[in-house]
């Protein structure tokens, strides 16, 4: 499943990778922050953000075919939203030679382009980070422990039952002559079924647990500790999204090129 | 809802009340001291999840229905330890299928848990089916609370596009968009319902008994929650909007404010190099495509009221954008090259 792609990407080493998870997840916050604050006909400067994102897919090796084509795969519900905008909007605000471009547009081309950067942080995290290591640093950061130790079962089981949903949709498939469509009585039986597998592995798994000496926690072998270089890390970031949001470089750079010619 | 179409005042104050919730939450299974629940909601969430993969097909329309989480959550653990499963889902949604997004999680975490697990859990389906469940009641109860449900949860999600003000959308017509469909899918989310429930009820009453009769939430608390809730938003949305529109720009405000830089100080010291420091290196201060909302809507198509944009700047910044993009474009080139070698 698609999950495991992404943890087989986040248990790969580099040094992105052996940072602090927490200085992780505090600059992807406040990648995310700097993105949304501008406001909604801001285009050219959310471009130098991009950046962020391509610098970490490159130094820490993440395929950028497979994390675009997540993108694009859950895009549709900002495009629907966004598309309004053209249509409502419709205030010519700027001029390209003597084309002009209404301000809906402009806003419309900013929600896919905050859309983009802030997706694509948001998976960038946990191919450099990994689940576990994000949990972990939920809970250093003060995330109450029954949430996060519930997380992690979460987490370890939906491999399991995902591959349980999988072989009674096959079995499914293979006593109807391969039909796709599943009738509402073969449904709620399913998954009636998958609900009471479901609890019932629940309770095995608290008395194999219990047995083993379980007391509400899961402990980690790996700790994490913020070292300075995850500092840099942290305060390199912000400081440099602090000069993006404050001054619009793309600006700044065109005048200097209309100057020189 | 998506990190894309909220602003960060709405993302801000809907995550702080989403942790609380699952701050009181989280105290609310603890003192059940309950811990063979913490095995069990994960791997409910896992069940959830799983389970959203199976479909059926509805007859004659050609489109496919899956099982919700919310309602059947809270029937089976109780309204807090549902929240909890409801808001991890998400979690893991956003972060491995950028479902929606970090910030706009906590929107997510109030429209798809909070709405379900507390509001129509508690009021609805716990007072048409009572202590009793009988076929009929747990059909109409699971109906009428996913319905309502799903409701509540479009109406979230509209006001919060609303309040953050990126999209467009006059607010009759996002309503109008978003309630009809979530009618449709709240009827087929509730038909889901209560079948799964009849099923495991006909199947394995004890369990049903069992859920319902673990007596972890008096009634009382439900004001508790929604009063601590008014208060919470009162407070972070009203700061958040009040400094937002002191500020136009929150968050240079809350650079300067991190800074050190209080307001006893504004005349001299710090804020007046600091200001400086930002005139000096923006030389075109918050530049903008637009001025302001209070300006009166134009006719379509009409020539700019407003002052027309001096060409040579639209030049400048499509030039600009594209070296900028090129300069971001060859650094990520040699990292990877870097590490090829």
């Amino acid at each position: 499943m698609d999950i495991r792609y992404m943890d087989i990407m986040a248990s790969s080493d580099t040094s992105l990778h052996g940072l602090d998870p927490r200085a992780k997840l505090i600059t992807t916050l406040l990648f995310i922050v700097a993105v949304v604050s501008f406001d909604r006909y801001t285009i050219l400067a959310l471009i130098p953000f991009f950046i962020y994102p391509i610098v970490l897919i490159s130094a820490g090796g993440l395929p950028v075919g497979y994390l675009l084509k997540k993108i694009l795969w859950v895009s549709p519900f900002a495009v629907l939203v966004g598309i309004f905008n053209p249509i409502m909007d419709r205030e010519i605000i700027y001029h390209i030679g003597s084309i002009g471009i209404s301000g809906g547009w402009i806003s419309f081309f900013s929600i896919l382009l905050r859309f983009l950067l802030t997706l694509s942080a948001a998976l960038i995290l946990i191919a450099l980070t990994g689940f576990n290591a994000v949990c972990q640093a939920l809970t250093r950061l003060g995330m109450p422990r029954p949430f996060v130790v519930q997380l992690l079962f979460f987490y370890r089981y939906i491999f399991v039952l995902v591959d349980e949903a999988e072989r009674m949709e096959m079995a499914r498939s293979l006593r109807s002559f391969n039909s796709r469509s599943t009738n509402f009585r073969t449904f709620i039986s399913i998954i009636g079924h998958l609900l009471l597998r479901s609890l019932d592995r629940a309770e095995r798994i608290y008395l194999a647990m219990r047995s083993r000496g379980f007391d509400g926690n899961i402990r980690m072998i790996k700790t994490i500790n913020l070292r300075w270089k995850d500092l840099a890390f942290m305060a390199g970031w912000a400081i440099l999204f602090i000069g993006f949001r404050m001054n619009n470089i793309p600006m700044r750079l065109g005048d200097i090129i209309m100057e020189v010619f | 809802m998506a990190d894309a179409l909220i602003s960060p005042a709405v993302g801000t104050t809907m995550c702080v009340v989403s942790a609380g919730l699952i701050a009181y939450s989280c105290k609310k299974v603890r003192e059940t001291a309950d811990d063979r629940k913490v095995p069990l909601m994960g791997v409910l969430g896992a069940f959830i999840f799983a389970a959203q993969m199976i479909n059926f097909s509805i007859p004659a329309t050609g489109s496919s229905g899956h099982l919700g989480g919310g309602m059947i959550l809270s029937i089976l653990l109780g309204p807090y330890a549902a929240f909890l499963v409801m808001a991890s889902v998400l979690v893991v949604q956003a972060l491995f299928f950028g479902d929606g997004g970090l910030l706009a999680l906590g929107c997510n975490i109030f429209n798809l848990g909070f709405f379900p697990c507390f509001i129509v859990y508690l009021l609805i389906y716990k007072k048409v089916v009572g202590d009793e469940p009988t076929k009929g009641k747990i059909i109409s109860g699971s109906l009428i609370a996913a319905i309502v449900g799903l409701q509540l949860g479009a109406l979230g999600v509209v006001l919060e596009t609303l309040f953050s003000g990126i999209s467009e959308l006059p607010f009759s017509t996002f309503v109008l968009l978003m309630q009809p469909i979530h009618l449709a899918i709240g009827v087929v989310e509730g038909v889901v319902t209560a079948a799964v429930v009849i099923f495991v009820w006909n199947a394995r009453p004890e369990i049903l008994n069992a859920a319902a009769h673990s007596k972890q939430i008096g009634q009382m608390s439900i004001t508790k929650v929604l009063l601590g809730l008014l208060i919470a938003v009162v407070i972070v949305g009203g700061a958040l909007s009040w400094l937002a529109s002191t500020n136009p720009d929150g968050l240079e405000w809350a650079m300067f404010k991190t800074a050190g830089v209080e307001e006893m100080e504004m005349d001299h010291g710090v804020h007046k190099t600091l200001s400086a420091f930002q005139e000096k290196t923006a030389f075109l201060p918050d530049y903008n495509f637009k001025q302001g909302e209070s300006q009166p809507e134009a006719e379509p198509d009409t020539e700019p009221a407003w002052p027309a944009v001096d060409p040579g700047t639209s030049v400048s910044g499509i030039a600009g954008g594209g070296l900028t993009l090129f300069v971001i474009l060859l650094i990520g080139f040699f990292l990877r090259r870097r590490k090829a070698v």
